[in-house]
C-alpha cells in the first residue's frame, strides 16, 4: 500500500474517538468551505460529485418536464406564448445535453465510484488525488460553461450536433461543444485515476477475482473512458473549427461529409452509451448479493462479460446510421456484431436472477431499485433487438421507439442503478439511516412514473410519430398525454426521494458500520469512514459475497 | 391478433411492410416470453425465499451446463433474428430495375417531387399502386429524412449525394411522408401527401397535373405558372427586353424568324413554341429554350395563353 499522499493526522474528538471525514475540518465557516474546496480526500470529492450531478439531474429534469408538458397537446394551448417550437428545440437540446454530460456519465463512476472504489479495495485514496480534485474542477468548469449557453439563450442542435445543422445554425454552438470538450477531459482523467487504483492499490490478499464486481464494472468503464472520449474531443474541435473558420470538414457545401460526423460521434457516443450503464450494472451485482444473502451466481462470468461489452462496444457505433448513407456491406455488419453485444448483457441479467435464487431475500430500498433495475433493463435490452435487426430498424429508427428504448437502458437502468447505489452506500456515505417506508413509496412512484412515460412511447415510435416533433398529429394525442401525465408522477418520486434523503442528514437514525450485512470492505469500516478510511489495513483472506457461517466479517 | 397489429403499428401499405410487421410481432413476442420469464422467476424468488432471521443460504458460485445454456441459445436466437432483418434489408435496400424514378429533394421545410417527364410537384406526390416506385432522394441543405410509415421505409437526406427507397404500393389512398431526421423550427411540419392511386389516374394526374388550376382565373393560374415554371427567367411581362420576347403586346403580332419565314401569335403558335421551341427562332434571339413538354400542362397552357392575351 503506497501512501501516496501526506495526509493530515488523524484527528480524535471529544470523547477520544477518531474523527470522520466529514467533520475532520478546520474551525470556522470559511476555512471549513476551503479545506473542501481544496480537498484531495476521495470521499470529499465523491460528495461534492454527487451534490453536482444532482443538481445536473434537477436541472436535466426541469427540461424533460418542459418538454412533455409542451407535447400534452398538439396545439400546445398551455404553452402559448411562453414556448413555441423553436424554444421546444432548445430545450430537448438541454435536456439531453445537460443529462449525458453533466448528470449520466459522472453520476455512477465520479460520484458513488469516486467514493466507494478506494473504500471497496481497502486503499487510503486513489492512486492520483489531485487529479481527481482537478477532474472536478474540469466538470465544474465545463458545467459552467453549459451554464453560459443557457444564459446566452441555449443552442437547438439536439445533443448529437449532427451537421450541417450544428454548423450553420444560430446559438452558441461553440460553447456548448466546448463544454463537452471540456467535462470530456474530467471524464479521462477520472479514467484514468481508476484504473491505476485498480492496478496498484488493492489490499494485501486481494487477487483480480477477489475484488468486488463493482470495481469490474468501474474498471471497465475507465478503460472506455480513456479510450473513447479523446475521439469525441477530436470530432467537437473540428465541428468548432468548421464553425469559425468556415473549413470543410463535415459540410458538404465547402467540400466535407456530413456523414463522416456521425462516424466520428458516435465511436465515441456509442461506447459513452456503455460509460454510463456498466457502473450501473456494477451496482446492482453489489445490491443483489447483499439483499439475497447469497453468494454471487457466476463472478467470473459477470466480471468478463463487463470486459466483453467494453470492447465489443468500440465496433458497433455503425448501428446508430443504418439509414444514414453509410455503406449497405458496413451496415449489415454492425447489425450481426450488434446482437453479439446482447450476449453478455443477457448472461448478466441471468446470473443476477441465479443469485437471488434460493436466497434470503428482503426487500429494502436499495433491493427494490436493484429489482426495478433488473424488470425495466430487461425491457431496454429486449427492444433493443428491435433495433439491431435491420429491417425493423430501418421503420423504427428516429421514431419514439428509440427515445423510449433508451431511456428504458439509461433511465430505467442507470438511472435506477444510481438510485439504488445512492440508498445502499448512503449510511456510509452520511453516517445517517434514510426512512425506510418513504423510500418504498418513493422507489413505487419512480416505477409506476417511468413506465407510464416511456411505454406509450414505444407505441407512438411504432405507429410513426418521428422523434424531435413539436407538433404532432392528432391521432397521437393520447398517448402523448398518457406519457406527460407519467413525467409527473416520476418528479413527485423525485422530490420525494430529495426530501427525505435531506431529512435523514437532520434527524435519521446514526447508520452502524455495516447496516446491510454486506461483505465488501467498505463495510469494515465505521460509518463515515474516517480520512485515512481504515484504521488498520485491512487484509483479504477470501473472496467476495461469502455468506457461509463464519465467514461474513460484519 | 390482427387488432394486436393494428394498435402498435401503422396500416400496411405492402406487402413488403406486411413482412416488416412479420418480424415486429415475432420480436414483441419473443419479448413478452422472456420478460414473464426473468420476471416470474424474480417475483418467485422474492416470494418463495422472502427473508428469515438466520437462514443460511447455499454457497453456489456458478454452473457451467446453466451458464452455456443462456449464453448460446440467445446467441442462436440472435443470429436467426439477424438473418429474419437481413433479409427484409435486402429487399429494402436494392430497386427493381424497372421501377418508375421519382426525384426527392428535401429542404427547411419541404418535400419536392420531379418525374421522369419533368413534372413537379411540392408536398404531394401522386403515385401509380402495384408499381416499383424508386424515389431518389437528396437534400438542399442539412439532413432530412424520407420516412414513409405505412411503407415501413426511411432513408436520411443527404446534400450531395443521391440514395434510394422503394416501395410497391398496394393499397390506394392518402400515405404520408414525414421528415424522421432532425432539421429545425419546422421539423414537425415537413411533410408529404403521397397520393396512392391507380394507373389510370395517375396517368391522367401526370397529363393535367390536378385540378387546382380551377380555382384561379385563367390568367391569374397563368402568371401563376410563368413563375412556378421559370418562364420569368427569360420572358418579361412589362415590355422590357430580356433573352426572350417580352410577352406584352405579343398577341397578335407577327414575329420574323431568322430563317426567314414569319407567323402570327396565336393559341397554335404559343403551344409550339412551348413545346418546340426550337422550330422558330424569332430574329434577334439566340435558340436557348428548353421544351417544356410534360412540364407545362394542357391547363397551364391554357392559362399562359389567357395571360398573354391579357397583356395589351
Amino acid at each position: 500500500m503506497a501512501d501516496v499522499i501526506a495526509s493530515p493526522g488523524v484527528k480524535v474528538g471529544e470523547h477520544g474517538h477518531p474523527i470522520n471525514y466529514l467533520t475532520a475540518t478546520e474551525d470556522g465557516f470559511l476555512k471549513n468551505v476551503w479545506s473542501w474546496m481544496t480537498t484531495v480526500d476521495h470521499k470529499r470529492i465523491g460528495v461534492m460529485y454527487l451534490a453536482s450531478v444532482m443538481a445536473a439531474f434537477g436541472l436535466g429534469g426541469f427540461f424533460a418536464l418542459l418538454v412533455r408538458l409542451y407535447l400534452l397537446t398538439p396545439g400546445h394551448e398551455l404553452m402559448k406564448g411562453f414556448m413555441d417550437s423553436e424554444a421546444y428545440n432548445r430545450a430537448f437540446t438541454m435536456h439531453g445535453a445537460v443529462m449525458v454530460f453533466l448528470f449520466i456519465i459522472p453520476s455512477v463512476p465520479a460520484a458513488l465510484g469516486n467514493f466507494v472504489l478506494p473504500l471497496m479495495l481497502g486503499a487510503k485514496d486513489v492512486a492520483f488525488p489531485r487529479l481527481n480534485l482537478a477532474s472536478y474542477y474540469l466538470y465544474v468548469t465545463g458545467a459552467l460553461m453549459a451554464v453560459v449557453v443557457l444564459v446566452q439563450g441555449a443552442v437547438d442542435t439536439g445533443w448529437t450536433f449532427y451537421t450541417p445543422y450544428s454548423t450553420t445554425t444560430s446559438g452558441p454552438v461553440t460553447w456548448m461543444t466546448m463544454a463537452a470538450f471540456v467535462l470530456g477531459f474530467s471524464s479521462i482523467f477520472t479514467g484514468i485515476n481508476f484504473i491505476a487504483t485498480v492496478h496498484k492499490l488493492r489490499a494485501p490478499g486481494m487477487g483480480w477475482f477477489d475484488m468486488p464486481l463493482f470495481v469490474w464494472g468501474i474498471y471497465a468503464t475507465a478503460i472506455i473512458q480513456v479510450l473513447a472520449t479523446p475521439v469525441l474531443g477530436i470530432t467537437l474541435v473540428l465541428l468548432a473549427i468548421e464553425r469559425s473558420f468556415q473549413i470543410g470538414i463535415f459540410d458538404s457545401r465547402i467540400g466535407g461529409d456530413p456523414v463522416l460526423f456521425q462516424h466520428f460521434f458516435w465511436f465515441y457516443s456509442h461506447p459513452a452509451v456503455y460509460i454510463m450503464i456498466l457502473p450501473g450494472m456494477a451496482i446492482i451485482s453489489e445490491i443483489i448479493p447483499t439483499f439475497s444473502r447469497k453468494v454471487i451466481f457466476g463472478y467470473r462470468s459477470i466480471a468478463f462479460s463487463s470486459l466483453a461489452i467494453a470492447l465489443i462496444s468500440f465496433i458497433v457505433w455503425g448501428h446508430h446510421m443504418f439509414v444514414s448513407g453509410q455503406s449497405q456491406l458496413a451496415t449489415v455488419v454492425f447489425s450481426f456484431i450488434t446482437f453479439l453485444v446482447a450476449i453478455p448483457s443477457g448472461i448478466k441479467v441471468f446470473n443476477w436472477v441465479a443469485t437471488m435464487w434460493r436466497g434470503n431475500i428482503s426487500l429494502e430500498t436499495p433491493m427494490l431499485y436493484a429489482i426495478s433495475f433488473l424488470l425495466l433493463f430487461t425491457i431496454g435490452g429486449l427492444t433493443g433487438i428491435f433495433l439491431g435487426a435491420l429491417a425493423t430498424d430501418v421503420h423504427l429508427t428516429d421514431t419514439y421507439f428509440v427515445v423510449a428504448h433508451f431511456h428504458y437502458v439509461m433511465m430505467g437502468g442507470t438511472v435506477i442503478a444510481f438510485i439504488g447505489g445512492l440508498h445502499y452506500w448512503w449510511p456510509k456515505m452520511t453516517g445517517r439511516m434514510y426512512n425506510e417506508k418513504l423510500g418504498a413509496i418513493a422507489c413505487a412512484l419512480i416505477f409506476i412514473g417511468f413506465n407510464v412515460t416511456f411505454m406509450s412511447q414505444f407505441f407512438l415510435g411504432s405507429l410513426g410519430m418521428p422523434r424531435r416533433y413539436a407538433n404532432y398529429l392528432q391521432q397521437f394525442q393520447p398517448l402523448h398525454a398518457f406519457s406527460t401525465f407519467g413525467s409527473w408522477i416520476l418528479a413527485a418520486g423525485f422530490l420525494l426521494t430529495l426530501g427525505y434523503l435531506w431529512a435523514s442528514l437532520r434527524s435519521g437514525a446514526r447508520a452502524p458500520a455495516n447496516p446491510w450485512g454486506g461483505t465488501t470492505l467498505e463495510w469494515r469500516t465505521q460509518s463515515p469512514p474516517i480520512t485515512h478510511n481504515f484504521e488498520d489495513q485491512p487484509i483479504v483472506t477470501e473472496g467476495p459475497y461469502d455468506y457461509r457461517p463464519g465467514k461474513v466479517s460484519a | 391478433m390482427s387488432w394486436f397489429r393494428d394498435i402498435m403499428l401503422p396500416a400496411q401499405g405492402s406487402e413488403y411492410s406486411k413482412q416488416v410487421d412479420d418480424l415486429y410481432m415475432f420480436l414483441v413476442w419473443l419479448s413478452v416470453f422472456f420478460f414473464v420469464l426473468i420476471g416470474g422467476l424474480i417475483i418467485y424468488s422474492v416470494v418463495k425465499w422472502k427473508y428469515k432471521p438466520g437462514v443460511v443460504t447455499p454457497h453456489i458460485t456458478d454452473h457451467v451446463g446453466l451458464e452455456l445454456t443462456w449464453s448460446v441459445l440467445p446467441l442462436i436466437i440472435c443470429i436467426g433474428i439477424f438473418f429474419w432483418g437481413l433479409k427484409g434489408y435486402m429487399e429494402y435496400s436494392v430497386a427493381p430495375g424497372d421501377a418508375l424514378e421519382i426525384q426527392v429533394s428535401g429542404r427547411k421545410w419541404s418535400w419536392a417531387f420531379e418525374y421522369p417527364d419533368g413534372t413537379r410537384s411540392l408536398n404531394e406526390a401522386h403515385i401509380p399502386s402495384h408499381r416499383n416506385v424508386k424515389f431518389v432522394v437528396t437534400s438542399e441543405d442539412v439532413l432530412h429524412d424520407f420516412f414513409v410509415p405505412t411503407m415501413r421505409v426511411k432513408h436520411d437526406a443527404v446534400p450531395n449525394r443521391y440514395v434510394s427507397v422503394w416501395f410497391n404500393a398496394t393499397v390506394e389512398g392518402e400515405h404520408m411522408v414525414t421528415c424522421a431526421e432532425y432539421c429545425g423550427k419546422d421539423h414537425s411540419k415537413m411533410q408529404a401527401k403521397l397520393i396512392i392511386e391507380s394507373e389510370e389516374k395517375y396517368k391522367k394526374w401526370l397529363e393535367t397535373g390536378g385540378d387546382e388550376w380551377k380555382n384561379y382565373p385563367p390568367e391569374v393560374w397563368g402568371k401563376m405558372q410563368w413563375e412556378a415554371k421559370g418562364c420569368n427567367s427569360c420572358h418579361t411581362l412589362d415590355g422590357s427586353k430580356n433573352q426572350g420576347p417580352t410577352w406584352k403586346g405579343i398577341w397578335g403580332k407577327t414575329e420574323k424568324f431568322v430563317d426567314g419565314g414569319s407567323a402570327v401569335v396565336d393559341e397554335n403558335y404559343i403551344t409550339e413554341s412551348i413545346y418546340q421551341p426550337q422550330a422558330h427562332i424569332v430574329q434577334g434571339f439566340e435558340p436557348v429554350m428548353p421544351t417544356f413538354q410534360g412540364l407545362v400542362k394542357k391547363n397551364d397552357l391554357n392559362g399562359i395563353i389567357a395571360l398573354i392575351k391579357s397583356l395589351k
